[in-house]
């Protein structure tokens, strides 16, 4: 015996996607012509188990080459900056373009286009931030941040930390303590 | 940012601000959608209204009749619902305590608002920017500490 079907594609895709995202708990908007709005972050584990899921059903995510090529030059640059290991002595530009086998000019046009900042910037940002979760720890002095994370001298990072923030190493500090007195 | 839009609130009860700030955003290239309000008490029965949506960032003017932007402030913070909400203090000159004082209760950004428009088109788009890389790179927004 033959059965005839009659079936809707975007309805079942639809219906496979809704399946597989609820499968991984996230919250979620299905916009139409392929494009799914996570509405969260989604942690890379999540990312792979949703992505083999839709493999099964041949449903491919398409990956955008110059967000994932942004996102290894940030992890490079994070790397660099945080980890003292490759906090090596090769300036910045030779050290990305190393790492990710294109040219720097290649590599910072890019990273503008996509994120609105400049690399320079971002690893100032960073450099900031690291700075910033030191000092609150408190168990290192500014002129010991200063060298671990590479300042020629401490009166360079104050004067990044000023210029980046609007404030003061010290202000930030004091800031953050009295904060928490609230909180407690 | 490259498809949808940043959703930005002002509280302020000067209504040229109000204008001179929603027109600088008009010009900056970022897409935003700017709601304003002309004071405390309609900000936060917008803010606590059902269906209101969230904005990625809120300016408050100290100064404004019924409720002050010091008492929005406490009363956002005190709020876990508006915790993702970036908050930036937008006022005239302030004494340095007042200002640190803001901070300590939990603003983000502290902006003295600017004498030309030059200026605050350039100072909103550092905020807007810089909460993006914020947002972005997942930083610690408990450390989210600006004053222009």
């Amino acid at each position: 015996m033959k059965l005839f079907i009659k079936f809707d594609f975007n309805a079942v895709c639809r219906q496979v996607l809704r399946e597989k995202l609820d499968e991984i708990d996230v919250k979620y908007n299905i916009l139409g012509f392929g494009e799914v709005d996570i509405l969260e972050n989604l942690s890379s584990e999540k990312y792979d188990e949703l992505a083999s899921a839709l493999g099964n059903y041949n449903i491919e995510i398409v990956e955008n080459q110059k967000s994932i090529l942004v996102q290894k030059i940030k992890d490079a640059i994070i790397d660099m900056v945080f980890n003292e290991e490759t906090n090596v002595n090769v300036k910045t530009s030779v050290y990305l373009a190393d790492t990710l086998g294109h040219s720097y000019g290649y590599l910072s046009n890019l990273f503008s286009e996509v994120t609105y900042t400049s690399i320079e910037n971002f690893i100032i940002l960073q450099k900031i931030e690291y700075t910033k979760q030191l000092v609150i720890k408190g168990n290192l002095s500014l002129t010991e941040i200063a060298f671990k994370l590479n300042y020629s001298s401490v009166a360079h990072l104050s004067t990044q930390f000023k210029n980046t923030t609007g404030i003061t190493p010290s202000a930030f500090k004091r800031i953050i303590s009295k904060r928490r007195e609230i909180n407690l | 940012m490259n498809d949808d839009y940043i959703h930005i609130v002002l509280a302020d009860d000067d209504e040229d601000d109000r204008l001179l700030f929603t027109e600088a955003f008009d010009e900056l290239k970022i897409t935003t959608k700017v709601n304003t309000y002309n004071d405390g008490v309609y900000l936060m029965d917008y803010l606590n209204g059902e269906d209101a949506i969230m904005p990625n960032v809120l300016f408050l003017d100290l100064n404004m009749p019924r409720k002050s932007g010091m008492e929005c402030l406490k009363e956002i913070k005190a709020n876990d619902k508006f915790k993702d909400m970036a908050i930036a203090i937008y006022s005239t000159s302030a004494s340095e305590e007042d200002i640190e004082n803001t901070f300590v209760q939990g603003a983000n950004i502290y902006i003295k608002k600017p004498d030309n428009f030059k200026k605050l088109k350039k100072a909103l788009s550092e905020v807007v920017t810089l909460n993006w890389q914020y947002h972005t790179n997942g930083l610690n927004k408990d450390n989210f500490l600006l004053r222009l």
